[in-house]
């Protein structure tokens, strides 16, 4: 309309023109099926991402147990894990998968409380002057590489840590575990504002109208409303703090260890492929297939927990209108 | 009582209940406050952390951010030491993960945002595509490491190894001779495998300068000729080469080996649903309503897309690239598999090259027990999130000044 307002009325041969360069009704289906197929074929890629993962970590894993140092039995249920010591050989995944929820345990202890608190008072306490300066720090908080937390875990915690308390190692469970924390807290502190905002005003209105005040109608409405979306924010940071690998590969360590004291020296499931990655392991021994194995238990694990993240957020949504 | 009868309300009835809710009001308003307070602190604790956490680490790497340090090789010495082949490693990636993923993660997007299919069958499939896209967002980027290693450095051993590929085109291999006059000579090799050259009488040779000479042989005992020309292309029948290669900037082999196509290509698969589900959010926030009205104008839907939806999303798509380009310049862990802790101390010449990149360097010197290093860390830390901000930046801007109403 405003090409008329504009007392430039568009010529009706322009319009024709313009149509496209492909006047032939054949010639442009052609083109549309060409089109189609590109489409199709860059969308099959991302199955086939998939699919060679699986491929890849199957067949990879399959070689590691077919090795004569490795039984299933031992792999699943052993409590040593020292591929690379000694004369003895002990593939046992315990220990590393200790290690590895000992520290997304605590990321997730320091970071539950502080997102929720910080999701709640976006979503409901704060000035918009407020969210503009918090919103953007998290933000930034979020975009900020994992090596760099992995810096600091080791430069400015684990000293922290020791001059707390002495019994404290140079590498330690608990300096990793702040440093994921702070990592993994914008997760859940985003996602579980986006829920507590879906939740609407006409609840919170309920609340006020019967003479409650904002805490009672924030803790006692509105979160149990978005708690699908907040469990699953929590299961989603969770499946991010097992995976993390940079912060684990520079602070918590590389001793397998069977332990709950955070002080100690442990190692992860991605510490220890990082580990393998950076060592001069001969190609294509048992040593370098155990890391396709920890990576295929790593990658399920990580995948039960978004999945479970997924299913508790469709199922028990809670839909107002 | 006339009306319906209800019954006690739950919260009455129960005894403890009932103590909560005739709580005194001075004594739920002190809660309210007391709430207020921890979650204003709490909040704000994520401001004053990051600005420690800037602070702590700007302190730390200012003094060595240097000229120097932006422009020389690592070295043990940390005085001399440099960011400058980290840097260009991250140049080259991010060139070729944007020119991977942006044509990939838009086309997904368009097939999977604008030519919904009518049939059941084909929704299920898209629909399965789509839950596939978002768990692949969820895998750890140290498990795309590991599979790209197996993919792109040894394509699952089916064409030799890295030390002789399969298929090389773009380089060329010599055997390098030292003669007695400290003079070399250049010999064509068929390939890196192939046996050593044996010096013969009147064989074609390659001087540095890439001047054609035959060479002169004589034996063990032979008399050194005097004169300059001759003895510049004289070797002793003893002599033996050393195997060397001269690769083009177009250099390419199958299997890839640790070089940067395969770190690219890995990056590839971490930042491809970031990319996709980006793109699709920009997608859907297009209006319906300019779809109708192209296709009421007799449009087809691939001109919908090219004229009206592509368009109208771009703003969206671009902010989204450049985030996921972000995470691509931050993202250690699946190079750290692909490349390893190798010292270079050359920027990548052509795509097979070996590199690093500058969260490689960033975890190379932190690991380092010596303080210096971590100084240096922290000096690249800074370049690094310089980097990131500017990025950032862009988008903020692209996404201030394109975002207008379209609907």
């Amino acid at each position: 309309m405003s090409g008329v307002q504009d007392g430039a009325p568009i010529s009706p041969t322009k319009l024709v023109a313009d149509q496209g360069r492909f006047r032939s009704r054949r010639l442009q289906r052609i083109r549309e099926s060409g089109v189609l197929g590109t489409l199709i074929g860059s969308t099959t890629i991302s199955v086939l991402v998939t699919l060679s993962i699986l491929l890849v970590l199957g067949t990879e894993t399959l070689h590691f147990f077919q090795q004569d140092e490795v039984t299933p039995k031992e792999f699943f249920l052993g409590t040593t894990w020292s591929p690379l010591l000694g004369a003895e050989k002990h593939f046992g995944i315990w220990p590393l998968v200790c290690g590895t929820f000992l520290v997304a345990a605590i990321a997730l202890l320091f970071a539950v409380p502080t997102g929720l608190i910080t999701a709640i008072y976006l979503s409901e306490y704060a000035h918009p002057k407020v969210r503009a300066i918090i919103k953007p720090a998290l933000e930034i908080l979020a975009g900020i590489p994992t090596v760099v937390y992995g810096f600091f875990a080791l430069i400015f915690v684990t000293p922290g840590l020791k001059f707390l308390n002495e019994g404290f190692g140079s590498y330690n469970a608990l300096a990793a575990g702040i440093a994921v924390g702070i990592l993994t807290m914008p997760i859940i502190c985003s996602l579980s504002e986006d829920a507590l905002r879906s939740v609407p005003q006409s609840l919170r209105d309920g609340v006020y109208g019967l003479g409650g005040t904002q805490f009672e109608a924030a803790t006692k409405v509105v979160f149990p409303a978005a708690l699908s979306g907040i469990i699953s924010s929590i299961l989603l940071a969770a499946a991010r703090a097992v995976g993390e690998t940079m912060v684990v590969a520079l602070a918590a360590g590389s001793t397998p260890k069977l332990t709950m004291d955070v002080r100690e020296e442990i190692q992860t499931m991605t510490g220890f492929m990082v580990q393998m990655a950076l060592g001069d392991v001969s190609n294509y021994g048992v040593e370098y297939f155990s890391m396709y194995a920890v990576g295929a238990t790593l990658f399920v694990t990580t995948f039960v927990l978004t999945l479970i993240g997924a299913i508790i957020r469709k199922k028990y949504r809670e839909v107002y209108e | 009582m006339s009306g319906p009868e209800f019954p006690m309300p739950k919260a009455l009835s129960d005894p403890e209940r009932a103590r909560e809710v005739h709580r005194s009001p001075l004594q739920r308003h002190r809660t309210e406050r007391l709430f207020r307070y921890l979650c204003v602190s709490v909040a704000a604790s994520s401001v004053v952390l990051l600005l420690a956490f800037l602070i702590a680490i700007f302190s730390q790497g200012i003094e060595t951010l240097t000229v120097t340090f932006l422009k020389n090789p690592p070295s043990p010495d940390t005085s001399e030491a440099g960011f400058h082949p980290a840097i260009m490693g991250s140049v080259w990636l991010l060139i070729l993960v944007a020119a991977m993923t942006l044509p990939l993660g838009v086309a997904t997007a368009v097939s999977l945002e604008e030519f919904k299919p009518r049939s059941r069958a084909l929704r299920r499939i898209l629909s399965f595509v789509q839950i596939n896209i978002t768990n692949l967002a969820g895998v750890p980027s140290v498990v795309y490491g590991i599979v790209g290693l197996t993919a792109f450095v040894s394509m699952f051993q089916f064409f030799g190894h890295e030390g002789s590929p399969a298929f090389e085109s773009g380089v060329k291999y010599f055997d390098q001779f030292y003669n007695e006059a400290d003079r070399v000579l250049l010999i064509p090799a068929s390939g890196p495998d192939a046996p050593l050259t044996i010096a013969t009488e009147g064989m074609e040779a390659w001087t540095p300068a890439g001047e054609s000479v035959r060479v002169h042989v004589i034996d063990a005992d032979g008399e050194w000729p005097e004169d300059e020309d001759l003895a510049a292309r004289t070797l002793r029948d003893y002599d033996s080469p050393g195997r060397i290669n001269e690769r083009t900037w177009y250099y390419f082999r199958i299997p890839f080996g640790r070089g940067v196509l395969a770190g690219a290509l890995t990056l590839v698969l971490v930042i491809l649903p970031m990319m996709i589900i980006a793109a699709q959010e920009a997608l859907r926030a297009v209006p319906n309503s300019l779809r109708d009205a192209a296709l009421g104008l007799g449009a087809t839907r691939w001109q919908v897309v090219r004229y009206v939806t592509l368009p109208a999303a771009l703003p969206g798509i671009m902010t989204g690239a450049i985030l996921a380009m972000s995470r691509a310049i931050g993202e250690a862990a699946p190079l750290l598999m692909i490349a390893g802790i190798v010292f270079i101390s050359n920027p990548p010449g052509n795509i097979m090259d070996d590199f690093t990149a500058m969260p490689l360097q960033i975890y190379n010197w932190a690991q380092r027990p010596q303080l210096d290093f971590h100084q240096l860390a922290a000096s690249g830390i800074i370049v690094l999130l310089v980097v990131l901000l500017v990025f950032n930046g862009i988008a903020v801007l692209i996404r201030q000044k394109y975002s207008r109403p379209l609907s």
